[in-house]
């Protein structure tokens, strides 16, 4: 009776998520999908080519946006893991591992749009800059998240693993970016060009912003399908075990 | 404290009696060391240029091969679970497991590096930096390896997540302790500044691993 009432208390909340979840989609993915659409008008059709880069600046409209939801993606991650940990709130597991593969698509893509555009630009795939060696770091951090996932099997103890992991990582992450920092101006002169100067024109920086909501949403439209799969798979688990466990009961009365 | 330094004590004790941790990592070291000179080719100039790299990556590669084994065999044996019912608090166990970790394998690695620079032709004026920044940082690398073992405790392929989980976090001692190596080497940025950021992230790690590793080990006792 006791396993009975548990796993009716661990479903309750994530029926109200469910519920939610359900509600939101479709309004955020009408609204993804508009903000797409006009964003990559913009940056297409709108914007004007770069005097020095030409056609290749248009790759920023979707570079930059990848890199920004790299970072929020960790953000997520560690917010949620921070709730796991302390409330042991159910669905705050499922955020944290839903949003790590998500994250780490993203980070790959920032990491794979930036050499695509160094070609052209700096004249090769990758340079060691501060920025995309951080970046890298970034991932791998990633990676060693959704392979701790994967090592434990026991979603519980898996997720509180790598909250713990998230949250050291989180506190690294300054540190890491700091060093790198120090690491590059160390070894070479900042060569390549920064974007973060003042002088973005609104007709780039209008599209930009644009597709950074839209890729923004994207980010939580997967991430709330995402949660929403691993809700599912959760519970089909729980109701075999049920099975399992009744046909334990009958098979045990028989005997 | 007495119940602290009981337990180093054990581990040191456990650790020279067994003897293979410290010899398989000083081995590999010197193996590392003596290979990559193999790919790089017998430029003395080069590998005097690179040396304070090559020492520490490898460095790190060797302290990553023990690091696993900081808390498997008390896990396996059940001992693990009777420290922690002791009146240790698991934060002190982690800390006390690391520390005999950096006594029986980061010190003697460093104490191995200047030998192993002779083969790198490292500039004469860097042997004393080398073993400083190396005494610095080991600390670092031994708790935060602590942190990762008890993070894969019980996991059938550790190792190889380990690596992957902790040399990310390694990242900012290798940049630190590589720079203020190169400072006293190269110049012209101050060597000062180097170390003492490297201090900090050596004092750091020391205060804050063990409260993560407590937390993993916890997880993974109950």
């Amino acid at each position: 009776m006791t396993q009975a009432e548990g796993t009716f208390n661990r479903l309750a909340n994530p029926t109200r998520f469910m519920g939610l979840a359900s509600t939101i989609l479709p309004w955020l993915t009408c609204l993804t999908a508009l903000l797409l659409l006009t964003g990559l008008y913009l940056a297409f059709f709108v914007a004007p080519e770069d005097y020095q880069q030409g056609h290749t600046v248009k790759i920023m409209f979707i570079h930059v946006p990848f890199a920004w939801l790299a970072m929020m993606g960790y953000s997520v991650i560690t917010i949620a893991s921070i709730g796991s940990l302390i409330w042991r709130h159910p669905m705050a597991d499922v955020a944290a591992k839903t949003a790590a593969p998500i994250g780490a698509c993203f980070t790959l893509l920032a990491l794979v749009t930036g050499s695509l555009w160094g070609k052209p630009m700096w004249g090769t795939y990758w340079v060691w800059d501060a920025r995309l060696t951080s970046v890298l770091l970034l991932f791998f951090l990633y990676l060693g998240l959704m392979a701790l996932w994967q090592a434990i099997e026991e979603p519980s103890r898996a997720g509180r693993a790598a909250a713990i992991l998230a949250i050291v990582g989180s506190v690294n992450i300054p540190i890491i970016k700091f060093s790198v920092d120090w690491w590059n101006t160390l070894h070479q002169p900042a060569s390549v060009a920064k974007l973060d100067g003042p002088s973005i024109h609104s007709s780039i920086l209008t599209p930009l912003l644009i597709m950074a909501a839209a890729f923004t949403c994207l980010f939580f439209v997967m991430h709330l399908m995402a949660m929403r799969t691993e809700v599912l798979r959760r519970r089909v688990q729980a109701l075999q075990l049920t099975h399992v466990d009744a046909a334990g009961v009958t098979q045990g009365a028989r005997a | 404290m007495k119940a602290f330094t009981s337990l180093v004590a054990r581990d040191l004790r456990l650790a020279w009696r067994e003897g293979g941790a410290i010899s398989t990592a000083l081995g590999f070291y010197l193996v590392v060391v003596a290979i990559l000179p193999l790919g790089l080719g017998p430029d003395l100039n080069l590998l005097a240029r690179i040396a304070p790299g090559i020492l520490w990556v490898a460095l790190l590669l060797a302290a990553l091969l023990s690091v696993d084994r900081i808390f498997h065999n008390d896990h396996e044996d059940g001992t693990l679970e009777i420290i922690a019912l002791g009146p240790l608090p698991l934060e002190l166990v982690a800390a006390a497991k690391a520390t005999a970790h950096w006594i029986s394998i980061g010190i003697p690695l460093t104490l191995a590096a200047p030998i192993l620079a002779l083969l790198l032709n490292l500039p004469a004026n860097a042997f004393w930096v080398l073993v400083l920044t190396m005494a610095t940082g080991t600390p670092a690398i031994s708790f935060l390896g602590a942190l990762g073992a008890a993070l894969t405790l019980g996991l059938g392929r550790g190792g190889l997540l380990l690596a992957l989980l902790i040399l990310p976090l390694y990242a900012p001692v290798l940049i630190f302790g590589v720079a203020a190596m190169n400072a006293v080497i190269t110049g012209p940025s101050p060597f000062l500044s180097s170390y003492l950021i490297l201090c900090a992230i050596t004092l750091a790690t020391i205060v804050l691993a063990p409260i993560a590793s407590a937390a993993a080990l916890r997880l993974n006792l109950n």
